[in-house]
């Protein structure tokens, strides 16, 4: 078979490439290079997560959303809600914060994904600030504005403690997001994934052509709902406190702006954008913090203008014209 | 009795800001499809042109939000021109973007330049005080904010229903390539109205400065309000938006007084329950 035919190509996709183990290798190198950053390892390593899980439903299946935060929230609160009053065990604490946000994600989806466009948009950011308000209104649950005291995490597995330096709490959250990217990756070269393209790029000839539509959309909303209950789980249990930023419209501007930055429908630019974002924000914000907004938004303009697949997309068009000499 | 007026006044007062500021979101996202999160920047700047002027340099009132007028419906076209029109055909989510972008480039100038608190307005004396009708007494701002906005809408209206221009714009909205084939300049017509939507945000922005604080988080905070407007009222539509937002001023108002615990809650719930009834909006063509 040709080695640039359709059908090479695709295998060729499924196929685990050696330039995909790069980030672990950086992650696990970073782990002992900059041992005195480790705290802001395991921000970038949620937000990864977080990023990863809005992939899914904006990069693959094409649903434009400003409600990710939702999710996020709901799983920070639920799983600091579970270890304030059942148990502190770390692992049940991230499923309970899975469930949590998937229900929400199923209920929520089933009734707003039958719209599009503007309305749909408006729907999601509608969520998220029902929730919000909910959140701040119900103090003697989720402490409202003052936030959630008191998260305790036990060790993990009943071994490892969190210490002080983040050391466990970076491999904690190095070790979930492996497990998820495994997962996500499996399921973005599924049948299923490829589902979700074809809905994204022509959704009337996926219907025409017999895709349930509004369910294989639903399920993907569902599933990165319970992703990124997950990655609000892991900020609640590493950083032992649940505030209400967790459920803002910024949270969601944010995330969308790291994603848009790494570049979308690529699996991977959310690992390169939350981390050049987290980095940049945590060495820029500190010397002006009021300018950084400034900068963030020009550079989401100049994105849009010039580079709209993102880093990933500037790279791919940089190899293209080398490639071409 | 006492109450429900006094809900329904100040409300009328809210919502009618909120068309001020809303109306010209919806011929942006009705003629162009274009999803322009930064709408809010428009009244903002208007805001605080308004502010500036009368504080800094004593200008008075009127003049001070005619200069807003012109300042940001001026500065309106020049970004319209220069940035906005390169992503007319672009995604939706492009758009988003772009427009989230230019909302963080205007906080970030405007905390920079005035600091992080809200800017106080100080309106003329005359408007100070109460106006006694007979039967019971009104602030007088509030009704000058009343009566001003009800003469802006009839002055938008008969603009829109009466004038050649209301017509061509009303053509293309309903039909962009059929009005374009008739000869009409849609791209021209259309930086016009974008510049009048924002002059008019600027002008609402500036006159209800004392309702909707002026400060740096301003954009952030009231979009999801005026998209509540535009999307409640119909794409489009001047007439829709004008009902969405007195039902959402009258309808929020009454929840914070009644409710203060869960007045947003409600506000959203009430939203979110509409657009399922009318994706569309109430007015909305379906």
């Amino acid at each position: 078979m040709a080695a640039d035919s359709p059908v090479a190509q695709l295998i060729r996709a499924h196929r685990l490439r050696p330039t995909e183990l790069l980030p672990w290798l950086a992650a696990v190198v970073a782990y002992f290079v900059f041992a005195s950053y480790l705290p802001l390892g395991s921000q970038i390593l949620i937000m990864i997560l977080f990023a990863l899980s809005l992939d899914l439903v904006l990069g693959y299946a094409g649903i434009v959303t400003l409600g990710q935060a939702a999710f996020f929230g709901v799983g920070a609160y639920a799983a600091g809600i579970y270890s304030v009053h059942v148990t502190g065990e770390p692992i049940s604490g991230l499923l309970v914060g899975a469930a949590a946000a998937a229900v929400v994600g199923l209920v929520s989806g089933a009734i707003i994904l039958r719209t599009s466009g503007l309305t749909l948009l408006m729907l999601t950011l509608a969520v998220t600030s029902l929730l919000e308000a909910a959140a701040n209104d119900a103090t003697s649950i989720t402490g409202g504005n003052d936030g959630l005291q008191g998260v305790a995490i036990n060790p993990i597995l009943g071994r490892f403690d969190f210490d002080l330096y983040g050391r466990t709490a970076y491999l904690y959250c190095l070790s979930i997001l492996f497990l998820a990217w495994l997962f996500v990756r499996g399921l973005v070269h599924s049948p299923f994934g490829q589902t979700l393209v074809g809905i994204r790029e022509n959704v009337v000839r996926m219907h025409s052509i017999g895709v349930p539509v509004r369910r294989r959309l639903l399920t993907s909303y569902t599933i990165s709902a319970a992703l990124a209950g997950i990655a609000g789980a892991l900020l609640t249990q590493t950083t032992q406190f649940v505030g209400l930023t967790v459920l803002s419209f910024e949270r969601s501007g944010e995330i969308l702006i790291m994603l848009v930055l790494g570049g979308t429908g690529r699996l991977y630019g959310a690992f390169v954008g939350a981390t050049v974002y987290m980095i940049a924000q945590d060495q820029l914000a500190e010397a002006d913090p009021v300018f950084w907004d400034f900068w963030i938004g020009l550079l989401l303009v100049l994105i849009v203008l010039f580079a709209r697949g993102g880093i990933l997309g500037l790279g791919d068009r940089l190899v293209l014209r080398f490639r071409r000499r | 009795m006492e109450a429900v007026v006094s809900i329904v006044f100040l409300g009328l007062a809210y919502g009618m800001i909120l068309y001020i500021v809303s109306v010209g979101l919806s011929v942006t996202m009705g003629l162009m499809g274009f999803v322009n999160l930064a709408h809010g920047v428009f009244a903002m700047a208007g805001g605080y042109i308004t502010v500036t002027l009368m504080n800094r340099y004593g200008v008075p009132f009127g003049a001070a939000l005619l200069a807003a007028f012109v300042g940001v419906a001026l500065l309106s076209v020049v970004l319209e021109r220069s940035l906005y029109v390169r992503l007319y055909g672009a995604g939706e989510l492009e758009q988003v973007l772009f427009t989230i972008g230019l909302v963080f480039m205007s906080v970030a100038i405007v905390r920079k330049i005035w600091g992080p608190l809200p800017q106080p307005i100080t309106v003329p004396a005359m408007l100070n005080g109460q106006i006694d009708l007979g039967f019971r007494s009104f602030p007088a701002y509030r009704s000058f904010l009343i009566v001003v906005s009800l003469a802006l809408t009839l002055a938008l209206w008969l603009g829109i229903e009466r004038t050649n221009f209301g017509a061509r714009l009303r053509a293309a909205v309903d039909n962009r390539r059929m009005a374009e084939s008739l000869g009409i300049n849609t791209g021209q017509l259309f930086t016009l109205s974008f510049a009048l939507g924002s002059g008019l945000a600027a002008l609402g922005g500036g006159l209800g400065a004392d309702i909707l604080a002026i400060y740096p988080g301003y954009a952030m905070e009231y979009l999801v309000y005026f998209l509540m407007v535009v999307a409640v009222g119909g794409l489009g539509s001047i007439r829709g938006p004008f009902f969405a937002a007195l039902l959402l001023g009258v309808g929020d108002t009454a929840c914070k007084y009644l409710v203060p615990q869960l007045g947003a809650f409600f506000i959203y719930l009430a939203m979110i329950a509409l657009l399922l009834w009318r994706p569309a909006g109430l007015f909305g063509r379906t």
